[in-house]
């Protein structure tokens, strides 16, 4: 065993901090108030070729592993997880499905601008009602000999509206059930896509979250991913990896909101001393750094079982349940350490456990990968 | 063009600093190494210069001197966009002594443009830039705040005593830059980084002809300040009295 | 023994600081039996040098020669070393300012005298020569010893303070043309002077501003404090990152350092790199509305309160201390 990070890992890391301390940490709290997006910083934030660091350097990505990934992750989610679920779709959801399922045509034509950063991705899943259970896809993608016509409503969409390229999942054999699914490469500027308005979400405000509306969209056959009737599979593998990336930013918000409170705790002072030298307040700290080292063992293990090219959906879906979770736990402990400051925008930690709420319903509630945790136990 | 820039590793700025050994050492427990940020401003610069479209930058060379444990922060320089590195093979006595070394080095080598920080951020010293260009006889600028390549033309802004000036400099000559030159330092990209680990980092010998001019004998900690006194927001009158009768300062 | 000078003028004018170092070097000399001897490089009259005297000097070399118009640093380091070694001068002393930085390095390696920059006090002693400096950006004072014969040091501006003037007769003035090395590669195409303002390294007062100020058009207020109290104006680093101010005023650790007596801290929340440019100020003022911030750390006086409230408030009450 090593637990030691390469000296890229670390530069990477460290590239990350330095990016969100200084692009994404002063208007954070004002972006989140006004739900802003934040697209001069994630131009930046592409150039740098986050967007795109684990792709294969042959499709323009930065061939950066997984463990690196979920290092950059987490720097970035603990001052902004607005910023870091936009890089998490790119890279773990829309990339890594292109690259893993795509035809070298589809890579040429839309992976590699990805992964170059010039571009966007989102991943199109939900929808009204099919949340948890992804199987019930109403949007539907009918077969008209060279082309698909999509019809339907997509809910909750990261990256709505900043991004040029879709993968979108939709019901072509309604009979066939989730074996009827297949997953589109979508021009965002193809005639007939709509958004609904930038949702006002209670926490990653300054996401460009949307629903995105089809009505009869010209999809060429040759953008279905996979083999006919794949894209169910596609969606759940993409999701495997998908939950690293989530796992990370949870980690990443408990982490920031962790070291803001123990900062917070070596200054601010009650009953005559420094509060962390009041139990009280010292066992907080100290719960909540286990946890983090826990949960930051959890993304890292996954993330390696992923490099190795072992099975990691056990392992992934383990760290997504747990780091969002205490990531929900640390952040409202963080609150009660700040006290009234706390609960005022200034502070951040607010902000933070508004965020980690989100970690724990999407891509896979906590109660889904408990799901997903238990048949592999019972299997 | 040719473009050399002098890295010194300094500790990270929110690194809390202590001594060891009858405060005769620095204790360097814990203590994250960074580029020294004038050096990395410096070099920010440069590889600015070079990525002009039409540019006549060939290519930027980081020189080093330290021990190996060093290397990660030359990479990172290589990772920021430096083509190749040189690291000198010593420990840092003092400023002159690091100047020396790379004097010695850079003497036979053919640079027009050599860039280090006017400061570092451990020793504050400002010193080795300017002993050098000394050495190596070569025109020196300080306090230099902007380097623009207008067609055949060099043109440094420097700070002087009472205002600023506007340069043309012939090559070769060495610069020691200050802020402004760049504003913030380059964040290596992931290409970057990914392409560092193959560039060529020449690891050459010290020589053991120099000695230091100065010696570090020990250290102590700043006393700490005195509590500060304060007032209550509609009392602006009570602070300035207390500046007037107190400190007497205004 | 020798101990020379460097005196800087502006404008014909020796600044502050070459008082302050003649000060400094007559209190080493009273220690060392030394003779204190000024060097003027420009176009300084004889009354003008002549106060040299007053504070400690009893030679004056002066050198007014059009070529040393423009601060070519290497035509400088020539003639100060050339004097240096006429002199016979063992310990030589500039200013911690742009002219004692552009020089003393070179000066240094030329001599082979050992450079120690930035000390703010007398030697700790002359036998070994040991001086302190502060290191690690003011978190820690380091003692120097310097290993040379010859030593150069720099001292920063208001750190050892102008010892009032007393009349010591007449300093013996020598005119001299050094024979030092003329060619040059720099050409002046243009200069910016700074006359209207109080220079900021100079400056026993600075009012600085930072993001609490909350934009550019506030700075008035700044202004005005700072015109009434003859300071100059600084600002933190995110404020000349964002445009508002330019970056010759930004104070702190990749900026400038300086040390004036009085600091005057409007909505700067006191980042560590900002304190490693302010800490070595005698007096620091700070008006923050975060009572936590790490400024009323290391500041002697504080209020908590909105600057924009506060600030116009201070102004008023000094003005009235100041015209009563």
């Amino acid at each position: 065993m090593n637990f030691e990070l390469t000296e890229e890992q670390k530069m990477i890391r460290q590239a990350a901090k330095d990016f969100a301390e200084r692009e994404l940490l002063h208007d954070v709290n004002e972006r989140d108030a006004k739900s802003e997006f934040a697209g001069d910083r994630v131009k930046k934030l592409a150039e740098l070729g986050f967007l795109g660091m684990m792709t294969d350097p042959k499709y323009d990505g930065g061939g950066m592993d997984t463990i690196s990934y979920v290092l950059a992750m987490e720097e970035i989610s603990k001052i902004d997880a607005s910023v870091s679920v936009l890089m998490s779709v790119c890279n773990s959801l829309v990339n890594w499905g292109l690259e893993t399922y795509g035809t070298e045509e589809q890579k040429e034509k839309y992976l590699k601008p990805l992964a170059r950063g010039e571009k966007i991705g989102a991943f199109l899943l939900s929808e009204p009602e099919a949340g948890s259970d992804a199987t019930r896809q109403r949007t539907t993608a009918i077969d008209k000999g060279n082309h698909y016509l999509v019809n339907g409503t997509k809910n909750w969409i990261t990256n709505a509206n900043c991004a040029s390229t879709y993968l979108v999942m939709a019901q072509t054999h309604a009979e066939k059930g989730h074996k009827g699914i297949n997953t589109l490469i979508v021009d965002k500027d193809t005639p007939g896509i709509t958004l609904g308005p930038h949702e006002d979400k209670m926490g990653m405000r300054s996401s460009d979250t949307h629903s995105v509306m089809f009505s009869d969209v010209k999809v060429p056959k040759e953008n279905r991913i996979g083999e006919e009737g794949f894209g169910f599979k596609f969606a759940m593998q993409t999701l495997d990896g998908g939950r690293i990336g989530i796992a990370a930013q949870a980690l990443g918000i408990a982490a920031g909101a962790f070291e803001r409170s123990l900062n917070y705790a070596k200054e601010r002072k009650a009953f005559g001393t420094e509060i962390g030298n009041h139990q009280a307040i010292a066992f907080k700290l100290s719960d909540m750094a286990v946890k983090i080292e826990n949960a930051r063992n959890l993304c890292l293990k996954a993330a390696w079982l992923k490099d190795q090219k072992q099975p990691y959906g056990y392992m992934s879906a383990m760290a997504k349940q747990y780091c969002a979770d205490i990531a929900m736990e640390i952040t409202t402990e963080a609150v009660q350490i700040h006290g009234g400051y706390g609960y005022v925008k200034e502070y951040h930690v607010e902000r933070l456990m508004r965020e980690a709420k989100l970690t724990q319903i999407y891509e896979g509630t906590s109660e889904i990968q408990k799901i997903v945790i238990s048949r592999a136990l019972l299997k | 063009m040719k473009i050399l820039v002098c890295i010194s590793e300094v500790p990270d700025t929110t690194s809390k600093i202590k001594h060891i050994n009858d405060n005769k050492e620095l204790d360097k427990t814990g203590i994250q190494w960074i580029i020294n940020p004038w050096d990395e401003l410096s070099l920010t610069r440069a590889i600015e210069l070079k990525e002009t479209p039409g540019s006549k930058v060939e290519s930027i060379t980081v020189v080093h001197v330290g021990l190996q444990d060093s290397e990660p922060t030359i990479r990172k320089a290589l990772a920021m966009g430096a083509d190749n590195a040189i690291r000198i093979d010593a420990q840092p006595q003092d400023a002159y002594y690091v100047a020396s070394q790379l004097a010695k080095t850079i003497a036979s080598m053919d640079f027009d443009i050599i860039l280090t920080g006017l400061d570092s951020a451990d020793f504050n010293g400002s010193s080795v830039g300017g002993m050098l260009a000394q050495q190596l006889d070569m025109a020196s600028i300080s306090a230099v705040t902007a380097l623009n390549l207008e067609g055949e033309k060099i043109l440094v802004n420097r700070d002087v005593s009472g205002g600023t000036q506007t340069l043309e400099v012939q090559p070769p000559f060495l610069a020691t830059v200050q802020k402004g030159i760049a504003i913030d330092p380059r964040i290596p990209a992931m290409r970057g980084i990914m392409m560092a680990r193959s560039k060529p980092l020449e690891v050459l010998e010290a020589t053991n002809e120099v000695t230091p001019l100065t010696e570090y004998v020990s250290y102590e900690v700043p006393p700490p300040r005195e509590a500060c006194r304060k007032f209550p927001e509609e009392n602006a009158k009570e602070l300035a009295h207390a500046l007037h009768n107190e400190a007497k300062l205004i | 023994m020798t101990i020379l000078v460097y005196t800087e003028n502006r404008e014909g004018r020796l600044i502050k600081a070459a008082f302050e170092l003649i000060s400094y070097a007559k209190e080493v000399a009273q220690k060392t039996n030394a003779r204190v001897v000024a060097l003027s490089i420009g176009d300084v009259n004889r009354d003008e040098l002549m106060k040299t005297a007053n504070y400690g000097a009893t030679r004056v070399v002066t050198i007014n020669d059009e070529k040393l118009s423009l601060m070519d640093n290497k035509r400088y380091i020539s003639v100060v070393a050339e004097v240096a070694e006429k002199e016979q001068a063992e310990i030589i002393l500039l200013p911690d300012n742009t002219t004692g930085k552009a020089l003393t390095p070179g000066l240094s390696a030329k001599l082979k005298a050992g450079l120690v920059s930035g000390v703010a006090s007398l030697p700790q002693s002359y036998d070994p020569f040991i001086v302190k400096k502060k290191v690690y950006s003011g978190k820690s004072i380091a003692n120097v010893k310097i290993l040379t014969d010859r030593k150069i040091l720099t001292l920063p501006s208001n750190s050892f303070g102008v010892i009032e003037p007393e009349s010591n007769g007449e300093p013996q003035i020598e005119e001299f043309t050094p024979d030092a090395d003329m060619e040059s590669k720099i050409n002046l195409v243009s200069m910016n002077k700074v006359t209207d303002k109080i220079l900021l390294s100079e400056a026993e007062i600075v009012v600085s501003g930072g993001r609490g100020m909350k934009g550019p058009e506030n700075w008035g207020m700044i202004e005005e404090l700072a015109g009434l109290l003859n300071a100059a104006t600084a600002c933190s680093r995110p404020v000349s990152d964002e445009g508002w101010r330019p970056h010759s005023e930004h104070v702190g650790q990749t900026g400038k350092v300086i040390a004036p007596n009085l600091y005057i801290a409007c909505g700067i929340s006191g980042a560590i790199q900002h304190v490693a440019g302010i800490s070595s100020s005698k007096c620091i003022v700070a008006i923050n509305k975060d009572d936590e911030a790490p400024i009323f750390d290391v500041a002697d006086y504080g209020i908590v309160g909105d600057v924009q409230k506060v600030l116009p408030q201070l102004t008023q009450a000094i003005k009235a201390i100041k015209e009563a």
